[in-house]
Parts: C-alpha cells; structure tokens; sequence
C-alpha cells in the first residue's frame, strides 16, 4: 500500500524524524487559512498515490495565502497522472542549505534491504543514477543483522559533516520504521540540511507490504481515504483483483500470469481488452458469478472472455458461476467462455446441457480470444 | 531423471491436517509421491488416511527420514514453518502459501543463505516430475514424462503451457512453479543450472511475466553457462503500466522491467522467445526436431 505523503510523514514524526510543519487540507479556503498560521508563505503539494510530482507541477511555492489558495484550487481542480486529487499538504518554508537523497528498500533480487544516500539530491537522481552511480553510496543490509554503525558511516560519506549527525539519526529512524511498520519502501527525497544545520525529511514515500497489514491496523485504516472506482471496490470485497482498461473486450481469468497472458492474446488477434478481473486460486461460484457482474457492469464490454485453466479451481463450479450470473443479471453481450484443467470435462458439460444464448465455448485459449476479437468487432 | 523431486523423495507435510492440506497431499499421495509424515502442532499422534501426522517437523523427520517439506500452513506461520523445516534438516522445502509478509521472507532468505536447505516458492504451485513425484498443486493428468525442463513465474502459466506441451506429444523432465513473490526461494538461474546439470533435459522453457529483473538475470546466465536451448514466453505486453511512488526500484534494477525489455533480453543471448502459450509448444517442437 503506498501512503500519501502526509501519511508517510505522521509515520516520520511518529519514529521521531524531523519533518516540516504542515496542514492537510481540502479546499482552497482552507490552503489560504492555513498558509497564514505557517507565517504567511508555505508549499502546496497534491497528495498522491503516485511519483514524479516536482516535475508534473504538483508542489508550488507560496508567497502569499492568496497565492497559495490559488494553487490549491489549481490542484484540486484537476487529475494528477489519471489520479484523483482530494487533498493537498501546506506546508512551511524552510531555510535549506543543501538537499540529499535518501531511500530504504527491499531488494527484492538479493532477498536483503538495500540503503542509498547522495549528497547530490533532488529529482534527477534516476539520471544520476545512470551517469554517475558511484555518486550513490549504496549498502545491503542482512534482516538478521539489521543496520549498524559501519553501514551508516559508509552511506553519510558523501554528505557535509555538518550533516552527518542529523543524517546519521534519520537513517536509523527510517531503518526502525522499515522494520516496525513492515515497509518495503521508505525514500526521502530530498532530506535537507537546514541553516541552522538541522537535518529534516521534506518528502516521504512510504510504501507498506499489502500481505503484513493484519500486523498494522492503524495502517490498514489508512486504505479508506484513498479514493477508489465503485466497481474496484466491490471487486476487491470479493477478494477479487479488478483493473479497468480502455478497449472492448472483458476479460476473466485465474491467476495473475493467464490473465497477462490473455491481455496479450487478446490484442494479438487485433481487439483490446475493456478491463481485466483475476479470480485468483480456488474460485466459487459465487466468485465466479460475481465476477460477471462486476466486468459486465462496465459499459464499454461488448463481448466477456472468460479464460480458466484449473489447478485448485474446479471448472465445473466455474461453469455454475457463470450460469448463476445469468440467473441474476441480464446479459447484454455473448460470453466466450474457455474452460481447461481441474474438472474441466464437468464444466463444459454444465455449459453445454444449459445451451444458454448468450454462451460461445472456445475449444482452447487462442480459439477463445479470436473469437472474442470477432464478435467484438461485430458489435462496434 | 529430473530435477528437486523424483521417486525418491519422502514427503512431510506440514499443514496436513487443513482443508488443502489435506486434499493435496491426498493427491500427490495418489501421484504416486511418497509422502510420510504431516505436521500439524497439537495433533501429533493422529494421522490422515495413513500418513502419521508429528508436532514438530524434527520429529517428523526423526521418525521417518523425510526429506523434501511441502508446506500449507496459513500466512502467519507460514515463514516460521519454513524455518523449522530447513532446522529440521529438510533438503527441500516447497512453499506453497500465499500472502506471507516479505519481512518474515527477508529472515527467511537470511537464514537459508546459510543452510543446505532449498526452497521453491513461496506463492507457488510446487514442483512435478511426472511420472515421478508431484509435491504441490499442478494437475499431474494435464503432465506426461519427457525432455523439457519447465521454469515459470506464474501458476496458471505452468497449467496453461505444460497443457500445450503435453497436447503436442511433448514431455516434461520436471516443472517448477517458482511463485511470483518478491522474494522467493529457487529463481530461474538457479532453475536453469539444475536443467543444466540435468541429464533427461534437452530443452528448457522459461515462463515469466512484468516487473523485477529474474528475467534480465536469467538471460545473463543463459549468455554465460546455458548450452542446452531455451524457449521463452513472457507475459504482459498489453498489461498497464504500473504506478510508481519513488526513483529507489528503478536506480536498483536499472531495468523498465516491461514484457518487451525481458523478451528481447532473452532474444538476445539466443533464447526463441513465443509470443503466446501455444506458440511455446510451437518453438519447442521445432527445437526438439
């Protein structure tokens, strides 16, 4: 789950990291009202779910409390990066001297935490990365060992030794965070040296690990504020995984890999897919007719292509779903339906004895896309 | 021959006594795996359909020398039991759990770094050898011995392209449904060295899909070690694109992790790469001439 920023920062704060004073606001109004109470200046910056905000102009600096009333409605006015933006954090102008670049993740091809720290900070450091890696002092961090001494000197080596304490402290608050809230990200960018050589975090991206938030209600809390599509909401409920695309073709599937995979055999037989659904392992028929609902309640889909192939999901209980579905909702549209695996004999059979109008069965996977793409085509 | 699992393999499972538990370790019994004991804390002294059921894998493994672990015990306690088995001495442990906390992962890999114990998945369907052992998930009929070594990401992957394969005429040495968690035991490089090594394989198919760098990793070994062929698939080229919140992934990888960025890394050391399932067995066939 990735935090906004404002989140990420209360987590800062609550693992005593210094971070500047700031007001989480929803309206223009109250980003005037409370640019006044920060001293009459402060930076606007849109809370979103999504990087890349320095540059696709999602933090301005305010000189006034007109000013920044302005840029919040600016702000809140408009998408950032097709993400809806509810929310804006004002906050304080500081008096920087430097900036750097700090971040804590797991690294997910040597199975360890990585830590990185630059005196050279700021938004190009993908291309600092690229041109000047050794600038990026880098360290692995054993989970059993955790972080030590050496490896802090090591990662503040580049920076300013007026900055070496306060750094030094930030590394290991962001390390305990790391490890207590379960992140698989923390990255600060940029942590700055203040004039009066105070290290503080000006931005937070926190991202926690979705299968450990049983261990952080507060945190799992948190997932009711991000603004969600009514028809992902209900899909997630189901324990369903529901993305909406922009083609005709609704897609089910079981299992993350299939589903790719019909995305791409899909578009090779020259349609595009309207969204995609995972029923993930050992569907119902429940699930299953759920699942129909929830593609089927998508406007754009002309035509469902339903692709399975069973391990722990049983076919025949598959075939029940969709037939389920069809009992409760309407179909509007043909519903290409390819069975494989676990009971698959059963199901297709279940299909067949139906003889629904609405159902085309598709002897294999390549037949089942094909097919989608025509009928597809035949209903522009 | 085959690799991680064969004839000789002795199962414990732990987790047996759960509802999957139970009925996978009934069918992989019915394969014709050995499976010897099952561990569920607190029932020791049971057992299910036959096969004693032990509190401790220790125990288990005392009583009975088993040694591959194949593991069903809900998320929470999943890394732990991960951790008593490779205690136990277990050579193999298959993980098939999803949902595992990645920091319990973390000290897992930690300690396993250290230890003589392997482990696939988790979040994985587990390993077959057909006509051998099947320890994990994959339907063993949709199966049938051969010459191909199978390494995949995805679940439903291994069913979809091992179904082509097999319809084909095609057998398998040994698939491996490695999962698709951020970390995980066995990787395709590890995979592709066992194929290698592996004397019934003469051809090797690499499933993977979006995201990370396994894919760009395995091509480097290919370059370097692999004679055998390789026949690729990856999946997602129409996925979307994926949200990002900070620089941190992609300084570490340096790489777009697309579908288009794996498959022409595979391309590029030789690897044939399909660009659908079916076309796997299409390549395969060609290759196995």
């Amino acid at each position: 789950m990735d935090l906004y920023e404002h989140m990420g920062k209360d987590l800062f704060r609550a693992h005593g990291m210094q971070t500047p004073r700031g007001i989480v606001v929803f309206s223009s109004a109250d980003a005037a009202s409370a640019t006044d109470e920060l001293g009459g200046r402060s930076v606007i910056k849109i809370q979103v779910q999504v990087g890349g905000r320095g540059k696709g102009g999602g933090v301005e600096l305010c000189d006034t409390p007109e000013a920044a009333a302005a840029a919040a409605d600016r702000m809140l006015r408009s998408d950032f990066k097709g993400f809806p933006v509810t929310r804006v954090l004002v906050e304080e102008l500081l008096p920087i001297a430097r900036e750097f670049y700090t971040s804590l993740l797991l690294d997910r091809a040597r199975g360890d935490y990585l830590a990185m720290m630059t005196a050279e900070g700021g938004v190009d450091i993908e291309e600092l990365a690229r041109t000047r890696p050794e600038a990026i002092r880098r360290v692995h961090i054993d989970p059993m060992l955790g972080l030590r001494a050496y490896h802090v000197r090591e990662l503040i080596g580049t920076l300013p030794v007026e900055a070496w304490e306060g750094a030094a402290d930030a590394l290991r608050k962001m390390y305990e965070l790391l490890v207590e809230r379960d992140a698989t990200l923390v990255e600060v960018n940029p942590l700055v040296l203040l004039e009066d050589d105070r290290v503080v975090a000006l931005d937070a991206k926190v991202t926690i690990d979705d299968n450990a938030l049983w261990r952080h209600p507060d945190i799992a809390e948190l997932a009711e504020q991000f603004p969600i599509d009514e028809v992902e909401a209900r899909a997630k409920e189901k324990g369903l995984q529901y993305v909406k695309l922009d083609g005709d073709v609704g897609i089910i599937g079981n299992g993350a890999g299939l589903v790719m995979s019909t995305l791409d055999v899909v578009a090779q037989a020259g349609a595009r897919a309207a969204n995609f659904l995972d029923v993930g392992g050992g569907a119902s028929a429940d699930q299953m007719a759920t699942s129909l609902e929830v593609v089927l309640s998508d406007p754009a889909v002309k035509v469902v292509l339903v692709n399975i192939f069973g391990g722990i999901t049983r076919c025949d209980l598959v075939a029940q779903g969709i037939l389920e579905a069809l009992e409760r909702i309407e179909a509007r549209v043909p519903i290409v339906v390819r069975l494989d695996g676990t009971n698959a004999e059963d199901g297709r059979r279940i299909l067949a004895d139906a003889a629904h109008p609405n159902i085309v069965p598709a002897a294999n996977m390549l037949e089942a896309a094909e097919e989608a793409a025509d009928l597809a085509g035949a209903n522009l | 021959m085959s690799i991680l699992v064969d004839e000789r393999t002795t199962l414990v499972v732990q987790g047996i006594t759960g509802n999957e538990g139970t009925f996978h370790t009934l069918r992989n019994r019915e394969y014709g795996t050995n499976v010897v004991a099952g561990v569920t804390p607190g029932k020791g002294g049971q057992d299910v359909q036959g096969i004693p059921v032990f509190d401790t894998v220790a125990r288990a493994v005392a009583e009975t020398g088993a040694d591959t672990s194949m593991i069903f015990v809900p998320p929470r306690f999943a890394a732990e039991a991960i951790l008593e088995a490779a205690d136990a001495g277990v050579g193999l442990v298959v993980c098939i759990t999803e949902g595992i906390p990645v920091r319990d992962m973390a000290n897992v890999h930690s300690y396993l770094e250290a230890s003589k114990t392997r482990l696939v998945g988790p979040n994985c369907p587990g390993v077959i050898s057909p006509g051998a052992a099947n320890v994990g998930i994959i339907p063993g009929e949709i199966c049938t011995p051969g010459a191909v070594g199978l390494v995949s990401r995805s679940g439903t992957l291994v069913y979809q392209i091992v179904h082509e394969l097999t319809q084909r005429g095609i057998g398998q040495s040994t698939c491996v449904g490695m999962g698709g968690d951020p970390i995980h035991g066995i990787g395709f490089v590890e995979a592709l060295k066992l194929f290698q090594a592996d004397a019934a394989t003469e051809l090797i198919v690499l499933t993977g899909e979006i995201g990370g760098d396994d894919e760009e990793r395995a091509a480097a070994f290919i370059a370097e070690e692999a004679t055998k062929p390789v026949v690729g698939y990856i999946a997602g080229f129409e996925a979307p694109p994926g949200k990002r919140m900070g620089h941190a992934g992609a300084i570490v990888t340096g790489s777009s992790g697309t579908a288009a960025a794996k498959a022409e890394a595979l391309e590029a050391v030789g690897a044939a790469v399909a660009r659908n399932p079916t076309q796997v067995a299409d390549l395969v066939a060609e290759r196995l001439g």
